[in-house]
């Protein structure tokens, strides 16, 4: 299953580093990864492959949310199915 | 192998969920209760809390789900039944509030925020059990936490119920005496829809399936934001702009309502293209009324910017689900739209307008608390203007009115929650009694000469 992570916080230093890390430990291979800046915040958006991670979703979005919070970052993952619905005829 | 990755649509999305509000208003099971009839009460009380718990036993852990995967908030999860005045027809009690309570102990029980089909389909005349059920409506309503009841009192091809408008007008002044919260989980329809995901008039028609899955989509905010960028644009821009907001909202409701019918195993029903006010700052109807260049909602053009709304969300979404139905359109329920609480409270917006309104709109009037002295007949007199407009032009309309005891206009009512605030409006008063009083039916009226 494919699944989008986003990321948004005020822009500092080692964010991707501290994202990836994180899905690397749960066996998350990144396909694309898009990043901006929105006035001072940094939003970040990847696109994710679940195959290989053990967790559940509610368990993954959980552990990722609480890290994220760790680190004043407000992370999501989304399954992708979401956005083609709402952008792809 | 190449992956698209378009983050402004993603952002978009994320931003339509985390700032305007859209959500999937609400995942409705439709159950038949058709199998649950019996000449015991109890019996039959027994057989429909067994169903209903045994059908929708995973209805609120799915929705939670589905909520969690595509980040995407389901704001309620609801159970729609068979007509109760179908299933108890065959009971031996004059009395039908045990089923309510029925009805209740199941939703909680399911965990669901309604259960609605405390319903008469009365459009012609009654039967002995629409007739118990309707007398049953005060009992039932004021024991009870999340039953919804409506009844039918109209309709395009039968015409109306002119017996049913007059009782009803009595059973609401009755309702509220016990309570004004009776009053806003009671409908009284004309040409009520079968597949409605929407409380309070929801029920579970009786061409419809064992059980279904409707889904009620929402998007107030995310349509006032899109129309915030086109400024000063032509009503064509106006509508095209409606329409887009609309097909991506509804093809988010359509996912939902696929995945939801998929893991529960039950087939798929509607996407109702609604959009449904919440009382939240920047989710209000009113307020893209407004952003089409009104100063106030209620004051002259309303009626005019409100079809243009209504008529663009349909045909956005039509494309965007393989079936549509329920209500699908503009809701104006007053109290649950802080725009329409505001033009309320400085009386631009009034019972006249939300009449006229109610021509173009969704339904009818709807969320409206008028003065606790409001005679019966009055009440029955605002039906049977709705239900004639109903009637006429091919559309559902309602009432949903609320006569608040010890109040009177000025006040305000707070009915707490999704439901929101209310100022009490004025009415016309009085003058309609003998009219009422006649009873009999309004014949249908004529489907040529249109004009």
């Amino acid at each position: 299953m494919k699944a989008i992570v986003s990321v948004f916080a005020k822009d500092s230093k080692g964010i991707i580093a501290y994202i990836t890390a994180l899905l690397a430990e749960k066996e998350i291979n990144v396909l694309d990864i898009s990043q901006t800046l929105l006035q001072e915040y940094f939003a970040m958006i990847m696109l994710v492959d679940l195959t290989d991670c053990g967790l559940s979703f509610t368990e993954l979005s959980g552990f990722l949310e609480q890290k994220g919070r760790e680190r004043g970052l407000d992370v999501h993952i989304q399954r992708q199915d979401i956005f083609d619905a709402m952008h792809k005829v | 192998m190449s992956y698209l990755l378009n983050s402004s649509e993603i952002l978009q999305t994320i931003q339509m969920i985390n700032q305007q509000h859209l959500d999937v208003r609400t995942i409705t099971m439709g159950i038949s209760l058709l199998d649950c009839a019996d000449t015991d009460m109890d019996a039959c009380c027994r057989k429909i809390y067994d169903k209903i718990c045994r059908c929708a036993g995973n209805l609120v852990k799915t929705g939670c789900d589905i909520e969690n995967e595509f980040g995407i908030p389901i704001v309620n999860k609801r159970i729609s039944v068979t007509p109760v005045a179908l299933v108890a027809a065959s009971c031996a009690a004059a009395d039908y509030s045990p089923i309510a309570r029925a009805l209740d102990r199941a939703a909680k029980e399911t965990g669901v925020n309604f259960i609605g089909g405390f319903s008469a389909l009365a459009q012609k005349g009654f039967t002995g059990s629409d007739l118990r059920l309707i007398h049953s409506l005060p009992e039932a309503l004021s024991s009870t936490d999340l039953v919804c009841a409506s009844v039918n009192v109209g309709s395009t091809r039968a015409g109306i119920n002119m017996d049913a408008v007059a009782l009803m007008g009595k059973i609401i002044k009755e309702t509220s005496e016990r309570g004004y919260m009776g009053c806003a989980k009671l409908v009284v329809f004309a040409n009520a829809v079968e597949d409605n995901p929407f409380m309070a008039g929801a029920f579970h028609g009786v061409g419809e399936p064992e059980t279904v899955i409707n889904v009620g989509v929402s998007g107030p905010g995310v349509v006032a934001h899109a129309l915030k960028e086109c400024k000063g644009q032509s009503f064509d821009v106006v509508a095209e702009t409606i329409k887009r907001t609309a097909f991506k909202i509804t093809r988010m409701g359509e996912l939902v309502a696929r995945e939801a019918s998929r893991r529960l195993g039950v087939p798929f029903g509607v996407v109702d293209l609604s959009l449904a006010p919440t009382p939240a700052i920047g989710d209000s109807v009113a307020e893209i009324l407004e952003i089409m260049g009104l100063e106030r909602c209620g004051g002259h053009g309303t009626t005019a910017a409100l079809a243009l709304l209504n008529d663009a969300v349909k045909k956005g979404g039509i494309m965007a689900s393989s079936h549509v139905g329920g209500l699908s359109g503009a809701f104006i329920p007053v109290s649950e739209d802080a725009g329409m609480i505001a033009s309320a409270r400085e009386g631009t917006l009034c019972i006249d307008k939300l009449e006229a309104m109610t021509c173009v709109c969704s339904v009818g009037l709807d969320m409206i608390a008028v003065p606790g002295d409001t005679d019966a007949d009055t009440i029955s007199a605002v039906i049977a203007d709705e239900a004639a407009i109903g009637m006429v032009n091919n559309k559902t309309t309602a009432v949903r009115i609320i006569p608040v005891k010890g109040k009177t206009v000025g006040e305000s009512v707070d009915f707490g929650g999704l439901l929101g605030s209310a100022p009490i409006m004025p009415l016309h008063r009085g003058g309609a009694s003998e009219f009422i009083a006649r009873g009999g039916r309004i014949p249908a009226p004529l489907h040529s000469l249109r004009n």
